[in-house]
């Protein structure tokens, strides 16, 4: 393996691990706010899959798009994408969640509840829309475009890329320096105390939920594009995304993104060296071996102390 | 929960004061018309979900159908009715409802009642009835034809095994555990190791009997591996863990080809007993299979319900229900987690050997996730903690859907069982025959007062 083979499975790690970084957002900021593993974001990401890819195929792109015609339809099925993402991580925030909240109920009726929602929108969505894999409607014709020393990126690649980047830093921006991001910090350091200053804490939680489904729907629309769309498609991203929020810390923001790239790496050298299928067991043994050994991750936990 | 001030029209007039403006609510934020809404949205889903198969190759195919077909107007009807009994006409409903408690609370000191002070009270009258629920499981069979004792032998038998020795997990210790079936996978791969099934040549082959407790060791040792890293830390943790020791234990299965036969498997030898004066050889029918998994479905039965009152079960529902108390009188929390963690793994280890010795055949696509899932919800629909509760659970959930093959489509079930959980967990979360400490345990962690899991060190923050 040459230095220049070993920058290309890299590079290919970085473009996997952004995504993984984006989707992991999702389950931090729920694990920040509520304590709980939301098994369920795995499916909202699928939901981000399916919306991109009703909106592309309304929309039906011409045959062979380009330039501005070509970012509008990219622009479109994220948007989609977003929507459904968003919308239903509300639904399952506002009927699944609340009225456990609500009753205080213990987290293995938590964790119960995100196990039997994942597995009914993941069923549902193979109801709907058909059990097999779907290709996106192509929205550009994909060709190398760019070159960083000796590596040719397509355009897929870098849109992940770019957009990875554009959102992380927006999650960034927003958890610590907008009303909602203090909002967040609050109810992640102490609910109780958070109540008593004036945070509404349901609106809080629920914003919460939206803005991971917001990014986790156009990391479905991203992985959509790179891959296909199928109601499965969620389970072992999502798998990989959590042990990359356990990896950084989880409910630590920064943490999250830091872990989502790593285990793209290794994921890219494990595809590389050991083979195609063996492409996720990388993620889990890392994921048991941090356990082991740094149980709070690299950055260490908590949204609210170290965002 | 009714709305202080309703402002007519929009928003409120200029004659409204500042209190009053910020206190009144548009029409829609009424709680009624949330709670139509609410109905119609559900309808909506319903239709969906009840509605037609979609197909990949036109994706608005279902949507189409099941938003303009007949389906939908029944929802919609549907949630109509029950708006409009819920708004217009809840009080004589309620007052009806009371009324059937009442009766129920009468009828309680009534035959139902009388039951149960008999059962209580007169030794013969459990031992009579035990005896005769032993006759009709032993002779229950041969009442029924050929395709219904299958689904006896290969899915409630060993389903019955199963969500035995997750409710020890799940139930008692109050963990949650979804790689059950990587250890049932290991117990079927031992059986097809050790005798010699698998492409690989074990030291010794050995008869399936003697390969059980072979498989309890192994699956005890991959508990503990997996589990005494894991459970010293929140307990939530060994969800994701367990989920990703199953995903690991598959791919090995499945791309292993050389060693376990991959997705094309591997055929496995029957049961046979052979004593020199006599012997015996299971083979096709299923009956006498069923017969070997009563007698180590009632084994386990017996030592699990002898565990749940022992040492080792009070330290179970201690650490369930104040972790914290129960470490400062002395019990240690990670050991006996650990050792329910244990118990669990070998038990479905014990299901792995049976169903690979029945089936005479395994691969690796009969270990997928899945079922890890379709146990714990048997475990949760029956009653978590409860012997006959999960019982109950596997059978109903088992015979429900093979009753109604023929009305519902068969992946549909997975949906509806997804459902099931969440429903059950809003509503419901002590299953359908709770134990009964179980539900005062879910009940008092509702109100604050303790926990109902042991899940970790939950810091004294709910939200």
């Amino acid at each position: 393996m040459t230095i220049n083979d070993i920058w290309d499975v890299f590079v290919l790690g970085m473009v996997l691990g952004s995504l993984y970084a984006v989707i992991a957002i999702g389950y931090t900021l729920v694990y920040g706010v509520l304590q709980l593993l939301n098994f369920a974001h795995s499916e909202v990401f699928m939901a981000g899959g399916f919306g991109g890819l009703i909106v592309l195929t309304l929309v039906e792109p011409v045959a062979a798009p380009s330039g501005v015609q070509s970012v509008g339809y990219v622009l479109l099925g994220m948007a989609g994408g977003a929507a459904l993402g968003g919308t239903v991580a509300y639904f399952l925030e506002k009927v699944a969640y609340r009225p456990l909240r609500r009753r205080r109920a213990p987290r293995l009726v938590f964790l119960i509840t995100a196990i039997g929602a994942s597995f009914f929108l993941y069923n549902l969505a193979g109801k709907i829309f058909g059990r097999n894999a779907v290709p996106m409607p192509s929205a550009y014709e994909n060709k190398r475009v760019l070159t960083v020393f000796g590596t040719s990126l397509n355009i897929t690649q870098l849109l992940i890329l770019g957009s990875a980047v554009v959102m992380l830093l927006g999650v960034d921006y927003v958890v610590n320096r907008t009303k909602l991001g203090s909002g967040i910090r609050a109810v992640a350091q102490d609910p109780e105390v958070a109540s008593l200053m004036g945070v509404d804490i349901d609106k809080v939680v629920s914003r919460t939920f939206v803005l991971g489904g917001l990014m986790g729907g156009v990391a479905g629309f991203l992985f959509g594009t790179n891959v296909q769309v199928f109601p499965t498609m969620g389970f072992l991203p999502g798998v990989t995304a959590f042990a990359a929020a356990v990896l950084g810390g989880i409910g630590n923001v920064r943490g999250a993104m830091l872990g989502g790239l790593l285990l793209g790496v290794v994921e890219a050298f494990t595809v590389d060296l050991v083979g195609d299928e063996w492409r996720y067991v990388g993620a889990f043994a890392v994921l048991v071996l941090v356990l082991m050994f740094r149980p709070t991750g690299i950055l260490g936990e908590r949204v609210a102390r170290a965002a | 929960m009714k709305a202080t001030t309703v402002s007519r029209g929009k928003g409120g007039g200029p004659d409204m004061s500042a209190a009053a403006r910020l206190r009144a609510t548009r029409w829609y934020q009424q709680p009624r018309w949330r709670r139509l809404a609410a109905l119609l949205g559900t309808a909506l889903l319903g239709a969906q979900v009840t509605g037609r198969e979609g197909s990949s190759s036109d994706i608005f195919l279902a949507l189409k159908e099941n938003t303009t077909g007949t389906g939908m107007w029944i929802w919609l009807g549907g949630a109509l009715l029950v708006w409009v009994l819920r708004e217009f006409v809840s009080e004589q409903l309620a007052a009806g409802w009371a009324g059937v408690r009442e009766g129920a609370r009468a009828g309680a000191s009534g035959p139902l009642g009388r039951g149960r002070e008999l059962w209580r009270s007169l030794p013969w009258v459990r031992v009579a009835a035990l005896t005769a629920l032993a006759v009709f499981l032993v002779l229950l069979p041969l009442l029924v034809t050929r395709h219904w004792q299958q689904v006896l032998v290969d899915q409630i038998g060993i389903y019955v095994l199963l969500v035995i020795g997750l409710n020890v997990v799940v139930g008692w210790a109050g963990m949650l555990d979804l790689g059950f079936i990587a250890f049932f996978a290991i117990g079927a791969y031992s059986a097809a190791y050790w005798t010699g099934s698998l492409p690989v040549e074990p030291p010794v082959v050995l008869n399936n009997f003697l390969v059980i407790p072979v498989a309890v060791v192994t699956c005890l040792v991959a508990g503990v591996l997996l589990g005494a890293p894991t459970l010293r830390l929140r307990g939530d943790y060994l969800a994701i863990v367990t989920l990703g020791f199953h995903e690991m234990v598959y791919l090995a299965a499945r791309n292993w080809r050389d060693t376990t036969g991959g997705t094309s498997g591997a055929s496995v030898d029957r049961f046979e007993i052979d004593l020199g004066f006599w012997s015996y050889r299971w083979g096709l029918d299923p009956v006498p299979y069923y017969w070997l998994l009563l007698v180590v479905i009632a084994l386990l039965i017996f030592l699990f319900l002898r565990l749940e009152h022992s040492r080792v079960g009070r330290a179970w529902t201690a650490i369930r229900e104040d972790e914290v108390a129960a470490a400062a009188t002395g019990v240690d929390t990670v050991r006996f987690k650990l050792l329910a963690f244990a118990i669990g793994a070998s038990t479905s280890g014990v299901a792995g050997v049976i169903y690979a010795s029945k089936l005479g055949f395994i691969n690796s696509e009969l270990f997928v996730l899945l079922f890890s899932i379709l146990v714990l919800s048997y475990v949760i629909f029956g009653g978590m903690g409860s012997i006959p509760g999960v019982l109950l659970g596997a059978a109903i959930l088992i015979w429900l859907p093979e009753a109604m093959r023929d009305q519902v489509p068969a992946q549909d079930r997975f949906m509806y069982l997804g459902a099931l959980l969440v429903v059950m967990m809003i509503y419901r979360p002590q299953g359908l025959l709770p134990s009964r400490r179980r539900r005062r345990e879910l009940e008092m962690a509702e109100e604050g007062a303790g926990g109902a899991d042991s899940l970790g060190t939950s810091e004294g923050r709910r939200v």
